[in-house]
């Protein structure tokens, strides 16, 4: 069985949840479905303000649905688990706390704060080439090496899912890169599922195992591609055949472009 | 390099010394008498002759200051706590709260004054009044500007009500508080000569008045010089409170 399962979820967020900002209940989530294994990192692509945000809250307990169901590792997900990671958009910090106490604070609400947690900290923080960083305060910090911290905390108390919401969206191209091949590298490591919330095709094809592609709001699944291509993977893998083919299915399913050939033969030659 | 440390201290010296001959050239040229205003160094010789008197008078007026500073920040946290937290709350008693910040203070002294007599229970009355509105409007402020998503991590912990308030709401508010305690200060400080004004026997609001009542006006300048030294050294209590809390406070007040 799945680990997973996702089923028939939908969410309608009535005037009151919206703070008086709309004069009708707004459809977030239309009906949507799918399922991961253990260990998957599955990416949930589609255009921005569609709702895929709304069901990683929905997975991690924070917000109620209106129907369907979510069962993860056998669980039905009707409040917070206190087991799943969390990363936002921003990394978040606390910029009263260093580095190694923001990575610590979910073992501190745990009550688990000890010796051994102290140890998996400079691991991970390790792991992120941060451990000369353990008393810097965030605002020392660059955007990614931030962003970095906030992954440490979100993986301190060994989550099972570890969920991921735009966590790169704000980085320039060159430190996401960076930041993705880090991922892979910590999800090697952990063993984690991944749910990873992006509205980038190229990001989700080369992170995951497979893509849940999500239509305009109300969201539903439009596709869901399964990425056949080996981890680890380098970014080399991104001018393979392989994967222009699945960033073309996805690309396609968000109606970004029409099906069918090339209209016009393109080349690029590198400048001697 | 000299010119890089001595500047700091230079150009407020030379404003001071400006300020203070032009002073003095009024007071000359314009044949201006003492009991109107009185020269620098009629001043500083009340200053220097009554200053036993001068330091008893704002021993008092410090202890009024302080003590109604503390019972605003004692009385003002929770206040702000609760009226953060609940909606009901905040519904009930913010448009009051409003209403009493825009009643003037001074028409308020009398009656306190009836109520509390001319002792220090009046004073504090007072200074309580005019400093705890910006504790607890920048406090509650505070404690609702705190990041969405800390709170969203805590309850994905499932974090209990006094782990999200000691952990998440308190720290992320407590710049805040510091800037509420630093307007709080300066206004007690008001509060306090206010209470004097309106009906005391002892402080520095006190002497003011009886010194200009008996027209010894450079006593009265020397009192005014006292409160202000008296306003300074309360603030920079204050300051030295959030220097305490640098630890935990973001160096970049870019949240202001």
């Amino acid at each position: 069985m799945a680990f997973g399962v996702i089923k028939n979820v939908r969410k309608v967020f009535a005037v009151e949840e919206l703070g008086g900002r709309a004069l009708e209940p707004v459809v977030a989530l239309d009906d949507a479905s799918f399922e991961f294994g253990e260990g998957d990192l599955v990416a949930l692509l589609g255009p921005s303000g569609c709702g895929k945000t709304t069901l990683l809250r929905i997975v991690a307990g924070l917000i109620a649905k209106s129907a369907g169901s979510v069962t993860i590792g056998g669980r039905e997900v009707t409040r917070p688990m206190g087991d799943y990671g969390f990363v936002f958009q921003a990394p978040s910090l606390m910029p009263w706390r260093s580095v190694l106490d923001n990575v610590l604070f979910p073992m501190e609400i745990l009550k688990r704060n000890d010796a051994v947690a102290r140890r998996h900290a400079l691991e991970l923080l390790d792991l992120v080439g941060l451990s000369g960083f353990l008393s810097a305060r965030p605002h020392q910090l660059s955007g990614g090496m931030q962003q970095r911290v906030a992954l440490c905390r979100a993986l301190i108390h060994r989550p099972k899912l570890l969920l991921m919401d735009e966590p790169f969206g704000a980085l320039d191209e060159l430190t996401r890169m960076e930041m993705n091949d880090l991922l892979l590298r910590i999800r090697h490591e952990t063993k984690a599922s991944v749910l990873f919330v992006t509205h980038s095709i190229s990001e989700a094809v080369y992170l995951s195992d497979k893509v849940i592609v999500f239509s305009k709001r109300p969201a539903r699944v439009a596709k869901e591609i399964a990425v056949t291509i080996p981890y680890p993977r380098s970014q080399k893998v991104r001018f393979t055949p392989v994967f222009t083919a699945a960033e073309r299915i996805a690309s396609e399913a968000l109606g970004v472009i029409t099906p069918g050939a090339e209209e016009a033969p393109v080349q690029a030659r590198a400048a001697q | 390099m000299r010119s890089r440390f001595l500047a700091p201290l230079a150009y407020p010296l030379a404003g001071v010394v400006l300020i203070i001959a032009a002073w003095v050239l009024a007071c000359w040229l314009a044949n201006i008498p003492t009991v109107v205003l009185p020269t620098p160094d009629k001043v500083l010789r009340s200053l220097i002759l009554r200053w036993e008197l001068l330091l008893g008078e704002s021993w008092i007026t410090l202890k009024e200051t302080l003590y109604g500073f503390l019972l605003a920040l004692v009385i003002g946290l929770p206040l702000a706590v609760a009226v953060a937290n609940s909606r009901a709350l905040n519904l009930m008693f913010y448009p009051l709260l409003i209403a009493l910040q825009s009643v003037p203070k001074v028409a308020l002294a009398p009656m306190i004054l009836v109520w509390l007599g001319t002792g220090l229970e009046s004073k504090l009355a007072i200074v309580w009044l005019v400093a705890f509105f910006p504790i607890i409007v920048d406090t509650a402020a505070g404690l609702r500007a705190t990041p969405k998503e800390l709170l969203e991590l805590a309850t994905s912990l499932n974090a209990s009500p006094l782990q999200v308030f000691l952990k998440v709401q308190l720290p992320a508010a407590l710049p805040f508080v510091v800037t509420g305690a630093k307007v709080a200060i300066t206004l007690a400080v008001i509060g306090a000569v206010i209470g004097e004004f309106v009906g005391s026997s002892e402080g520095l609001g006190f002497l003011l008045l009886s010194a200009t009542s008996q027209l010894d006006t450079p006593l009265a300048f020397a009192a005014l010089f006292a409160l202000s030294a008296l306003g300074i050294f309360a603030y920079a209590l204050v300051g030295l409170g959030e220097r305490m809390m640098s630890a935990w406070l973001p160096p970049v007040p870019a949240r202001h």
